[in-house]
């Protein structure tokens, strides 16, 4: 129960950096610079990739290939896929957020490696222009997000080749983003401040960058072959050479299962910071939600197969993956019974930051569930690669990730800038959202399981009608992003000051002006040793000389 | 005597579970039965739909009750009860679904085991596949031997090669020497159906089935299904295999034994040949 609020003092420190908008266009060693740079860049990303899926929607309101050319459709398919993946969620869970408030967290003033830190951000606009750029030069890569070959090695190589080289540089990013953010959070510390006392965010972006350090090179490796395949005529993969193409699935689904992961687990960190601030309840157990993302993180390195049930597996196989998998359902469960004790008896202030959040319970909930089923073989053999694992997977990553990301710029906004978000706005745009979403993809898991598979420009005319409310859900989401981003732009020019802590949060980045200062605190870090000390009688407040006793132990 | 609210959430839940059966049984959210494997499919189904529906509404209500229930009313102040933990609930949230899941593995390894997946793809007599040098066959579905055993007469098994290219599927059948774009299968005879692709990767799927299986380049894999209603049913790739992967389709016609016998005669480039 103990928080250390240092005296302020007037000087600043001296300012190495650029300051005003153009640092956030510079090589800015600030963690909070770049954390958003990571956020605008990958929201920029956002919108081009959702330009791509109304394309997508539009073609799929008529059951003839009619909108665009069979082979561009697989273009916008595969950009689609790679840039909200790889340049959107998993840049902003992880970079974005992380950046901006793991220092904070671990009370640090910056995090443990800054110029790898900027050199991780500014791998990423590159890539993303070169890797959409390519549609344009020679035409994209046409072999979906998973790439697998023969596909990829018999579709036009240009492409695939620049989109080989994007991901290389993505994944680069990403790997030295994790080992930042694992060295920031175990080196970093602020003495005093112990392990079991940091923030639930710390321990999702400590498994999470686990999983990028162990999985990611895995996936370099494999798609260096796979290059070497399509450029060099190797025969790793290639069948006519006596390469193997299940072994290519099997390692890249070593990577791209953790990577949903790490898509989710940072979202279930940062809910894990929203919910206990505007329900002014502690995190309701916090260590069983410390064993249980260990416990996802160790699972997740041994479920890879469940995505190749009908790609030959054989029995043992089968099985091992299907019980590997059904019970990431159980340490996934605690989170979610955790959150709703956490909301249980609270003083639930019903804000935008909170109706996402609970938004993204209930989506993830369902695409959960739908999960364990497709981990049950004889399940998933009817179901696999077909708009039902779209259903899933969108549940999962739109319900659930992107659901966290707008709760957490709603909460996090003020800091950022100082000002509010118009509360009104936002409860329309989560409205739209929910609405939008939930039209545009629970109608996907009747057209799976009747027979519509997925990454196909025309089909059945009988899935006509249910393929156009789809789309129309597309079309309700996209509209959404207008009160969104009127939202942001008005606010930031013309919104309502928000002073320093309007949700009057304990975690350390709210114990700072807003927005904070360049490192972070004038004076010395506060100790928090109780981030979620809501409800406790006396105000958890360490005088700072005692702060300053506990430093010298 | 229990407090109001305990009886009232155990009629609120006994009323879901029953809801949730009595929608799985009377809402149709799959195509035709057509095959030996359906039926056990769809008892699977049921059961995952049952469990994950009272699931889903479950937590879904007690999401919107506390919204409406816990939000802060006009002129509260202050905080919420600093309750952290509570160590029977979390046992309790942790085994119950502990046990939700092992009960959901253990009754898919019986459906699965019923469908035939358990049993080892051993050489019947009558079949050489002559596909492909390589000797080992993996994957598909086994047999579903339950369905012919059942049966008093017993059904020869049909064998065809199936062959799959960008954007086609051609059907052998060694026994006839016939290549058909289109599959065709007397009902109720048991169907082993290898299969390779000379590609890329595709998928065969017959919704009507619930089946599907890759098509490999140059790893032959296997299938066994029996058909138990006579029809035209979709074919489909599920596995994107370049532009023309949504227009890769095909039909299987399941007939009675008199009109495949007819087709197969027509067909059959051997003269003599007895189906
Ligand atoms: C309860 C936990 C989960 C289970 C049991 C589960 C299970 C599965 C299974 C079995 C598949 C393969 C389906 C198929 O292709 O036939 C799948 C696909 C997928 N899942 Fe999940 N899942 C879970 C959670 C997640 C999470 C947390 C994410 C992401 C944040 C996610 C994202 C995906 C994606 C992207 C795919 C499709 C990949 C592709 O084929 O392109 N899932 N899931
Ligand atoms: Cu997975
Ligand atoms: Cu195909």
């Amino acid at each position: 129960m103990s928080i250390s609020l240092p005296p302020k003092t007037e000087s600043q420190p001296e300012k190495l950096q650029p300051t005003g908008w153009l640092r956030y266009l510079s090589f800015s060693l600030d963690h909070k610079v770049i954390g958003l740079q990571y956020l605008i860049c990958g929201f920029v990303f956002y919108l081009i990739g959702g330009v791509l899926a109304g394309a997508i929607r539009i073609e799929l309101t008529s059951p003839m290939s009619d909108f665009m050319a069979r082979d561009v459709y697989n273009q916008v398919l595969t950009l689609h896929g790679t840039i909200m993946i790889f340049l959107w969620i998993v840049p902003v869970v992880n970079g974005a957020f992380g950046n901006y408030l793991i220092p904070f967290y671990v009370g640090a003033r910056d995090m443990a490696f800054p110029r790898l830190n900027a050199v991780a951000f500014w791998l990423i606009p590159p890539a993303g222009l070169m890797l959409i750029s390519s549609y344009f030069i020679n035409g994209a890569a046409q072999s979906g997000w998973t790439a697998y070959p023969p596909l990829s090695i018999t579709t036009p190589a240009p492409g695939q080749i620049v989109w080989i080289i994007s991901v290389l540089l993505l994944g680069g990013s990403s790997i030295f983003g994790g080992i930042n953010f694992i060295a920031t959070i175990l080196k970093l510390r602020r003495p005093g401040l112990k392990l079991m006392q940091l923030p639930m965010y710390c321990w999702a972006m400590l498994g999470t960058s686990i999983l990028v350090v162990l999985s990611t090179p895995v996936l370099a490796g494999t798609l260096i072959l796979l290059s070497f395949d399509i450029v060099a005529h190797t025969g790793f993969f290639n069948p006519t050479l006596g390469g193997n193409v299940i072994v290519y699935q099997h390692l890249f689904w070593f990577y791209s299962h953790p990577a949903v992961y790490i898509m989710v687990l940072p979202a279930f960190g940062l809910v894990s910071e929203i919910l206990p601030v505007h329900s002014r309840k502690p995190l309701f157990g916090y260590v069983t939600m410390v064993y249980s993302i260990m416990a996802i993180v160790v699972l997740g390195l041994v479920v890879w197969a469940h995505h190749m049930f009908t790609s030959g597996t054989p029995p043992w196989m089968r099985l091992f993956f299907t019980i590997a998998t059904s019970f990431i359902a159980v340490p996934t469960g605690i989170k979610f019974f955790n959150w709703v004790a956490t909301l249980w008896g609270g003083r639930i202030s019903i804000n935008s930051a909170i109706l996402f959040s609970c938004g993204f319970i209930v989506n993830f909930i369902l695409g959960g569930i739908t999960g364990v089923a497709l981990a049950q073989v004889p399940f998933d053999v009817h179901v696999h690669d077909t708009y039902f694992v779209v259903a899933h997977f969108h549940y999962i990553v739109y319900g659930g990730s992107v659901f966290v990301i707008f709760s957490s710029i709603y909460h996090w906004y003020p800091k950022f800038t100082g000002k509010m978000l118009n509360e009104n706005w936002g409860k329309l745009h989560f409205l739209m959202t929910f609405i939008g979403f939930n039209l545009c993809f629970a109608p996907q898991h009747w057209l799976g399981l009747n027979g519509m598979p997925r990454r196909v420009a025309e089909y059945d005319p009988q899935f006509t009608f249910v393929n156009q409310l789809s789309s129309m859900g597309a079309l309700l989401m996209a509209i959404s992003t207008l009160p969104f981003l009127w939202n942001v732009v008005y606010s930031f020019l013309k919104g309502e000051e928000s002073g320093d802590n309007p949700w009057e949060g304990l975690t350390a980045e709210w114990l700072t002006t807003s927005p904070p200062p360049i490192e972070n605190w004038i004076g010395d870090a506060p100790l928090v040793v109780e981030p979620y000390g809501y409800g406790k009688k006396e105000k958890p407040q360490i005088p700072s000389e005692t702060a300053m006793k506990e430093d010298k132990k | 005597m229990l407090p109001l609210t305990a009886i009232y959430t155990i009629i609120i839940s006994v009323g879901l579970i029953f809801g949730c059966i009595w929608a799985s049984n009377n809402f149709n959210f799959l195509p035709v039965v057509a095959s030996s494997n359906a039926p056990i499919y769809d008892e699977l189904f049921k059961v995952l739909f049952v469990i994950g529906t009272i699931l889903f509404i479950g937590m879904t209500a007690l999401v919107i009750y506390s919204l409406i229930k816990f939000r802060k009313k006009p002129g509260q102040e202050g905080d919420g009860p600093p309750i952290e933990e509570n160590l029977p609930l979390e046992i309790l949230w942790t085994a119950v679904p502990a046990v939700v899941v092992l009960f959901v593995g253990l009754y898919s390894y019986d459906i699965y085991n019923r469908m035939g997946g358990m049993q080892l793809h051993s050489h019947n007599n009558d079949i050489h596949h002559t596909m492909s040098s390589q000797e080992r066959i993996w994957g598909g579905i086994g047999e579903a031997s339950t369905q012919v055993k059942d049966d008093s007469q017993v059904f020869p098994v049909v064998n065809v090669e199936l062959s799959a290219m960008q954007f086609a599927f051609l059907f052998n059948y060694p026994k006839g020497n016939i290549i058909s774009g289109e599959l065709h299968v007397p009902v109720g005879h048991p169907v082993r159906m290898t299969m390779e692709s000379t590609d890329v990767i595709h998928a065969f799927w017959v919704p009507e089935f619930r089946l599907k299986q890759d098509v490999i380049p140059g790893q032959p894999t296997i299938l066994n299904f029996t058909p138990t209603k006579t029809g035209r049913y979709p074919i489909i790739c599920a596995e994107l295999c370049g532009p023309y992967h949504g227009g890769m389709r095909s039909t299987v016609v399941v007939e009675e034994q008199a009109e495949y016998d007819d087709w197969f005669q027509k067909n059959s480039k051997l003269s003599e040949v007895e189906a």
